[in-house]
């Protein structure tokens, strides 16, 4: 058994996001075609100049064929990849794998998601011939249950919790309000937040991630190679990925505050990145905030804060704009919106803003300095009990 | 004309008290649905009907189906005999052209030779069915269920009743006769009193007096030829039963028969309605709920004729507890709105959630995976004890590979671990109440809870496995397990489904 990872070989020189929105006068091809020609115009190419892609999109469409139609690729090799909802990293996660085995100079990802042409609110996964016997549950209905559990576990007052997951979407929001491709771009105060009807257990619609079409991309290389597209090359440290066997929804060890995965895949791209001390190396991070539990417990996984004190590290306002460690500065999938296929890779081009110096200067952070220079990404999909799990690592230097 | 009535001897053991070959019934199970409708509140919406009292009302993810496995389980639970055969008995089944038993005989897992079908169409179908099983044969369970509705605001909304009751028959041979069937006589005519077009919501019945004069010499004949059958006299009967969907000839029935009126069983009409084909197989089961040994019971039922059991309870009887009496569970009821009754009968339409319908499920992954969906049977990993709901041939502790037994979850009590009300997620009556639920002796599943308002459920309520319609797409009406709180006195599953060993 063996995780080497790929540190320091392969290099990120251009990145490109739509905005995250409603975009009811944009396909699928427009979305991907516009986040594809920023990546191009930031590396300086052509899209023949790319040897390989690889799309990610959850339901958006199917095969390579999808993305080669709207760029109208001749005789490239395009995969498309699907994992839940960390299909965007995903991707990225191929390409750069082909890049560092040399069969490719040049490969790209592109995730892209068209979700509002259903006509329903938020996502409706494909229907897979089955028994009928499988779980009647919304993802905000799943989620919902790690809140009483981890305020049962670590006798955090309900009501308490309830502030403290406000405290998240309303961080989330002031960010995004910052950001002019995120999908909500208003401020929300904790009250606010904490006023709105629950939906799902504990949660209202603001403790969820919006819902919203769009598309990012990225183009990596080998690093020797980077300087000759950009001056300012985000290298990649550490690239994991777990697959649950769903074993937590049916063993009565698991109690739904924490996730399991996550953990494991942390670990793994620790490793990976060579880090023995986050705190030390990781100057922010992009997570999976699909419900506001959800980023809670990441704090904990990612081993940004101990077991049962996550809150307490919120609270104090730790991981805040300006905190100690800035998480999710771009609003995350709460504000910035969750096109499936894409958030992945929206989460590593906010890195690759904040590493290069290029995010705007009301969410510029303040936290990367000498050593720690480090940006993580972790993009999940599925359920507590059952999810897919990538953890990123990216910096603008090599070691 | 009233055509005259034939003693049935053709089995010579049905005459006289003291038979030589005893048949009757060896166990009896009933279910009420947990939702009462309150006539009273009819009226303020519908502008006319109601009345006085309740009538029970089957859930929105209950069918006959349904509402007859949680019959035959219970049935089948205080007793250790099994069935040669499944006769299934509704006015309303969930399909035609499919046979409806064989869903209850998946849910009860019974052999593969064990016969299932359907009597359906005609509420005299259900006593019908119990006449078949009484003839002869192998041991029968004898499953009748009914949904019972009208047009708003009419008798019949109001008068019918939702319910399940099972009924196992057989010989001495086959298990303890709790009682004995020692005389019948039936009597049958056509005319028209109540009536029904496939498809319709509503019966509609024929001017009352016109059936009351048609039933009330049909009930006396066959009354009579049963008494004669049994050879005994009228006063020797300690229940009398009159089951039937017209209440006035049930009434005048009564005072004809010669038995004296504090024999007379009370028919539930106050509080569960008149549950159709259901009907006489639920009295019968209340009656054997307080019957003592030695005791004749008389089951008449009018129906487009008119059919008279006589029953002579056994020692047998003795130490018979059903786990959820009919009185408990009449006690039990919770009320539900009008406007959701309605909603449930499909009579009213409310806006649907805005959510993707679900999809047909599948019939041969339904077929392939069957001891699990209609049986709620998991595996057992046989090295590491580890419970897997649903049945899995790898191992999620250890690894090993096709080393399990299968592991049945149905009876197996459990309770909630954690819990959440969805309202966001598609489901014919929201919101979806859902918890992940620990069964006792080991083993876990995420599963929706149903009879349930969201105030009742806690971290830690215990709760039990019932059969369900989820919901019907493309026809398909998807059936599978959901728990519900325990609100009634549950005797321990059996030895054999629980390992307090085994389990995490």
């Amino acid at each position: 058994m063996a995780s080497h990872g790929i540190k320091d070989r392969v290099a990120i020189v251009g990145m490109g996001c739509t905005a995250f929105k409603e975009h009811w006068d944009a396909g699928v091809d427009d979305l991907a075609l516009d986040a594809s020609n920023e990546a191009f115009a930031a590396a300086g190419i052509n899209k023949d100049d790319v040897d390989a892609y690889w799309l990610g999109t959850a339901q958006s469409g199917m095969s390579g064929i999808t993305l080669a139609r709207a760029l109208q690729l001749q005789n490239k090799p395009v995969t498309r990849v699907e994992n839940y909802c960390a299909t965007g990293s995903e991707a990225l996660r191929q390409a750069a794998y082909a890049v560092a085995s040399g069969a490719y100079d040049v490969a790209m990802a592109v995730g892209v998601e068209k979700v509002k042409d259903s006509g329903y609110q938020g996502l409706n996964a494909f229907p897979i011939p089955s028994d009928g016997t499988t779980r009647t549950l919304t993802a905000a209905g799943s989620f919902s249950m790690v809140a009483p559990a981890y305020a049962a576990k670590y006798g955090v007052p309900m009501e308490q919790l309830k502030r403290t997951l406000g405290r998240i979407a309303s961080k989330n929001h002031y960010n995004g309000a910052r950001n002019p491709r995120a999908q909500f771009r208003r401020e929300m105060s904790v009250d606010q937040i904490c006023a709105m009807p629950n939906v799902a257990g504990d949660l209202s619609v603001f403790d969820c991630a919006g819902v919203a079409d769009g598309s990012a991309s990225a183009i990596v290389v080998r690093a020797e190679d980077a300087h000759r597209y950009t001056d300012k090359p985000i290298y990649i440290k550490a690239l994991s990925f777990v697959a649950g066997n769903g074993s937590g929804l049916m063993d009565p060890a698991y109690d739904y505050t924490w996730f399991p995965e996550i953990a494991a895949c942390a670990a793994d791209a620790y490793a990976q990145a060579g880090i023995t001390d986050p705190a030390s190396r990781i100057a922010m991070a992009e997570v999976h905030d699909c419900f506001t539990p959800t980023e809670l417990v990441l704090m904990e996984d990612l081993g940004f804060s101990e077991r049962g004190r996550g809150w307490m590290d919120i609270e104090a306002g730790r991981f805040d704009l300006h905190g100690e460690l800035p998480v999710n500065p771009d609003g995350g999938l709460k504000s910035f919106g969750h096109p499936v296929g894409a958030s992945g890779l929206r989460m590593m081009f906010e890195a690759y803003l904040q590493l290069r110096g290029e995010a705007p200067d009301d969410r510029a952070i303040s936290s990367i300095s000498g050593h720690r220079n480090l940006a993580l990404t972790h993009n999940l999909g599925g359920y507590p009990g059952e999810m897919v799990s990538f953890v990123s690592i990216l910096g603008p230097t090599q070691d | 004309m009233v055509p005259e009535a034939h003693p049935e001897c053709d089995d010579p053991s049905e005459t006289g008290l003291a038979s030589k070959s005893m048949r009757g019934i060896i166990s009896y199970g009933a279910y009420l649905p947990y939702r009462r409708l309150d006539r009273s509140t009819i009226a303020a919406v519908a502008g006319t009907g109601g009345g006085k009292g309740t009538r029970t009302v089957a859930s929105y993810d209950e069918d006959t189906t349904t509402l007859g496995v949680e019959a035959a389980r219970r049935a089948l639970r205080i007793t250790q005999a099994r069935p040669g055969a499944l006769w299934f008995s509704t006015v309303t089944p969930a399909y035609v052209d499919k046979t409806n038993a064989t869903a209850i005989h998946a849910a009860l897992r019974l052999p593969g030779d064990v016969i299932a079908a359907d009597f359906g169409g005609a509420i005299r179908s259900g006593v019908a069915a119990l006449r078949a099983a009484l003839a002869g044969g192998p041991a029968a369970l004898v499953v009748t269920a009914d949904i019972r509705t009208g047009l708003p605001g009419s008798a019949d909304e109001a008068a019918g009743g939702d319910a399940g009751a099972a009924l196992l028959v057989g010989d001495e041979t086959d298990g303890p006769v709790l009682a004995e069937l020692i005389g019948s006589g039936t009597a049958t005519d056509e005319f028209l009193d109540r009536w029904r077009t496939p498809g319709d919501i509503r019966s509609k019945q024929w001017e009352e007096k016109f059936g009351e004069m048609r039933y009330l010499p049909l009930g006396t004949t066959a009354f009579a030829a049963a008494l004669a059958n049994a050879g005994i006299e009228a006063d020797r009967v300690d229940h009398l039963i009159v089951s039937g969907s017209h209440g006035r000839a049930n009434k005048g029935l009564v005072r004809k028969l010669g038995v004296p009126t504090d024999r007379l069983v009370d028919d539930l009409t106050a509080t569960v309605g008149s549950p159709g084909s259901a009907q006489a197989a639920l009295l019968l089961s209340a009656t054997l709920e307080r019957a003592t040994p030695g005791q004749v019971i008389a089951l008449v039922s009018l129906a487009d004729g008119a059919d008279v059991l006589l029953f002579k309870t056994s020692e047998a009887l003795t130490g018979v507890v059903s786990e959820a009496s009919v009185a408990d569970q009449v006690a039990a009821g919770r009320p539900l709105p009008y406007g959701k009754f309605l909603a449930w009968r499909g009579v009213l339409t409310p806006e649907p959630p805005r959510r993707p319908e679900p999809a047909r499920p599948s019939a041969s992954a339904a077929s392939r995976n069957e001891d699990w969906k209609f049986g709620f049977v998991g595996t057992r990993d046989r090295t590491s004890g580890a419970i897997h709901l649903p049945p899995a041939r790898v191992s999620m502790d250890g690894g090993a590979i096709d080393d399990m037994e299968p592991v049945p979850m149905a009876d197996v009590a459990g309770h909630v671990v954690t819990y959440t009300i969805d309202k966001l997620v598609y489901s014919p009556s929201p919101p979806v109440v859902f918890a992940v639920v620990d069964f006792e002796g080991g083993g876990r599943a995420p599963i929706e809870l149903t009879d349930v308002d969201p105030a009742d459920v806690a971290i830690g309520t215990p709760v039990e496995m019932t059969f369900r319609r989820f919901f019907t797409a493309d026809g398909i009406h998807n059936y599978f397990w959901k728990a519900r709180p325990v609100r009634t006195a549950v005797t321990p599953p059996p030895a054999s489904t629980v390992d307090s060993n085994k389990g995490a």
